[in-house]
């Protein structure tokens, strides 16, 4: 029996292989699939909700549902989009993301996602919350501020860096991420160079002392937008 | 004795301008007559707050430069050079430890906002009211009434600016608010494609910058007694200069001269400012009063911006503006300029040097450097000084071992020309107000005094370009007495 999986998104026949998750399928047959909390080396937090695809009728997340024999996957829809829409403006409005001076703007998947989303202003009232910062350390300082709770640093620490330094606390509007120590990042073993600070998409883990090095126009979404590398690649 | 407060309920009378219209920001003018109809008082109020200095507490030392030029969109890079100076200490490079590329990249970016916005300040802004004097109708006070009568002139203006831009675009990456200068350097060179782009256009940026000091000195020339009296005071005046006593715009110590020339205090490094200059703050405005502080509060105040310089300076360092400065400085005897209405003649003069300035730098190899970025031996505070194109710039920061910002003062250009301003309305409230009806040519004389000085009153506690205007003649009891209101559209 062939591993071969045969499906269509957006009408475009695709092949998969077994065991694969959609989002994974869609990334090798040139289909870029939204996504915030979702990254190749971990596995699936299935948390943002970005990725949310309309798989025979029904929503699923992409990053957590095996891509399976005759799937009819709808992707880039109005529907779809607009949901994807409102949740990225949910992050933007519940944080205290200040784009202009951010020194991951030009970097950041968030805002590379709403503008490759067509976002120009949210349409819910900005939350204003009150977001701690963890400058402890000499090298890394986490932004609260910036934080949208994606969970990937959690998971590379865990899983890449073999680290159990990061971790959640509190609940719903007050979840947040936190150094496992008492003293804050400085009380955890943690380097520039580890997976866990290398994967935050926004600006929220930061290596200090390497702001604004890239000018404008060479930055990593100056010149395509995000997902360009997916669709590029086929 | 009746009580002061008593007697001006009785006898004052309130004149508010209310806003200033083209000026950067919501300014309000208040002029309080007495019963004769003499000027008691006038005040300048800046009524908005921004909050800079608290906000950024708190933050990494390195956002400073991005986050602090926010605080204007017409000479961000003032803000963006001053705390990065300021920064350059905090990272133990400070201004003689930047490698030639960062420094020169840093300078090229400076003059080209010299340039826009000089350009700015005198044609888009100035111009229509010393084209078509004071007096003239209010439809004619705009740009686009210079555009339909002096095409030439209103293009020549426009691109003067758009060369400037594209200068700070080659260096600070975006052309309003862009990310260049880092602590300790600079983020990129200069592509030798984007210096030959610069370099085919710079003579005649020359030219038009020559041409217009030319024009202001026309003007001036027309009628001198009028142009020199308008809204002048004597006054002290501060600047940085260099070592040597040169005009320069980007890097220098302090040096202040009375209105007769006398120095005040000379090469004061920025790191001592507060030793010299100390900051009044009145509870009828949100911007702070500095002053000088071996004079005191009362007789401290001083002028800054083109005029201040080039009372300041000893010379001009490129060959065309010294020429130029010579006649300005012949034309007082030598002694400092206290006209206000010359602070345009100063501002083409140093947009004519910002030019020579910037064709000299295109043609430096060093700009093509790639030794960017140089870090020293951390320390927990940081002064940096520019003159921005309204004036000398302060920007003090502390910092924690942390690397987060603990302390912020900003003096801005505005700021330091508070009280001039204030000065020049009551002279100016003085020579037209006194005994007259109150009339929009009137209220447009107070306008013309602050423009003379200054557009830019959102760095100094935010909208451009044609406000509605109202004017309000109330006496001290809140009662209307006359009201006059010039819609957005000028009816």
């Amino acid at each position: 029996m062939s591993d071969t999986i045969n499906f269509t998104i957006d009408g475009k026949d695709c092949q998969g292989k077994k065991g694969q998750s959609i989002i994974q399928a869609a990334d090798d047959n040139g289909v870029y699939i939204p996504r915030l909390c979702y990254h190749p080396e971990l596995t699936p937090g299935g948390s943002c909700r970005i990725c949310t695809v309309n798989v025979n009728g029904r929503q699923m997340a992409a990053c957590t549902t095996p891509v399976a024999e005759g799937m009819l996957i709808f992707n880039d829809t109005p529907e779809l989009q607009d949901m994807r829409r409102a949740l990225v403006e949910m992050l933007f409005i519940e944080g205290n993301h200040f784009c202009p001076s951010c020194e991951r703007s030009g970097n950041c998947e968030l805002q590379a996602l709403a503008y490759r989303l067509g976002i120009m202003a949210p349409r819910f009232p900005y939350m204003f919350p009150q977001r701690t910062i963890d400058a402890s350390h000499p090298q890394i300082y986490i932004d609260g501020n910036r934080c949208i709770q994606c969970g990937r640093c959690v998971r590379a620490a865990e899983e890449l860096d073999g680290k159990n330094i990061l971790g959640f606390i509190g609940r719903g509007p007050f979840l947040k991420i936190k150094a496992s120590s008492s003293r804050g990042l400085a009380g955890v073993e943690i380097k520039p160079t580890d997976r866990c600070v290398q994967l935050c998409p926004v600006g929220t883990i930061i290596v200090k002392e390497t702001a604004y090095r890239t000018p404008i126009g060479e930055r990593q979404y100056d010149k395509k937008p995000i997902g360009a590398e997916i669709e590029g690649s086929h | 004795m009746e009580p002061y407060a008593q007697h001006l309920e009785k006898h004052m009378r309130k004149v508010v301008i209310d806003p200033v219209t083209r000026v950067e920001g919501h300014g309000k003018v208040t002029i309080v007559q007495d019963d004769e109809g003499h000027i008691d008082r006038t005040r300048l109020l800046i009524v908005e707050f921004r909050g800079f200095e608290r906000f950024v507490q708190g933050r990494p030392y390195w956002e400073a430069p991005v986050v602090v030029q926010r605080l204007c969109g017409i000479c961000p890079v003032s803000h963006h050079l001053a705390a990065a100076k300021a920064m350059d200490v905090v990272v133990g490079v400070g201004p003689d430890g930047l490698s030639p590329t960062a420094e020169k990249m840093r300078r090229l970016m400076h003059y080209g906002q010299m340039l826009q916005s000089h350009a700015l300040h005198f044609y888009h802004l100035c111009s229509p009211d010393l084209l078509f004097g004071f007096d003239s109708a209010v439809m004619k006070r705009n740009v686009l009434a210079v555009a339909a009568e002096y095409p030439d002139l209103a293009y020549q203006g426009i691109m003067l600016r758009k060369y400037g831009q594209e200068i700070i675009k080659s260096t600070a990456g975006k052309k309003i608010h862009g990310t260049g200068a880092i602590p300790g350097g600079i983020n990129k060179n200069l592509s030798t494609a984007e210096r030959d782009s610069h370099l085919k256009d710079i003579d005649r940026i020359i030219d038009w910058s020559k041409a217009s000091v030319d024009l202001v000195k026309k003007v001036h020339g027309q009628n001198p007694d009028y142009f020199d009296g308008f809204a002048s005071f004597e006054s002290n005046h501060l600047s940085i200069v260099r070592k040597d006593g040169a005009l320069d715009l980007y890097h220098g110590n302090l040096r202040a001269v009375d209105k007769d020339g006398e120095k005040i205090f000379d090469q004061v490094e920025p790191a001592d400012y507060l030793e010299h200059i100390g900051e009044e703050i009145k509870s009828w405005s949100y911007m702070k009063f500095p002053f000088i502080r071996k004079l005191g509060k009362r007789k401290g105040w001083y002028r800054v911006g083109p005029l201040a310089r080039l009372n300041c300076c000893d010379f001009i360092p490129s060959p065309l503006a010294q020429k130029e400065f010579e006649e300005f400085r012949a034309y007082t005897g030598g002694k400092p300029n206290n006209f206000s209405l010359h602070y345009h003649w100063a501002r083409m003069i140093e947009m004519l040097h910002s030019a020579e300035m910037i064709k000299e730098l295109l043609t430096d190899k060093d700009l093509q450097g790639t030794d960017l970025v140089r870090m020293g031996k951390k320390t927990h505070e940081g002064v940096g000084l520019i003159e921005a194109p309204r004036g000398t710039l302060f920007h003090h920061y502390k910092v924690d071992d942390r690397d987060q910002i603990t302390m912020c003062n900003l003096i801005v250009s505005t700021t330091n020309n508070n009280e001039p301003m204030n000065s020049a309305v009551a002279k100016v409230a003085d020579q037209h107000l006194e005994g007259k009806k109150i009339t929009e040519d009137l209220l447009n004389y107070v306008e013309v005094a602050i423009r003379a000085y200054d557009p830019c009153l959102s760095c100094a506690t935010h909208a451009l370009g044609r406000m509605p205007l109202k004017l309000e003649l109330r006496d001290t009891r809140g009662n209307l007495i006359h009201s006059l209101i010039r819609g957005a559209s000028g009816s």
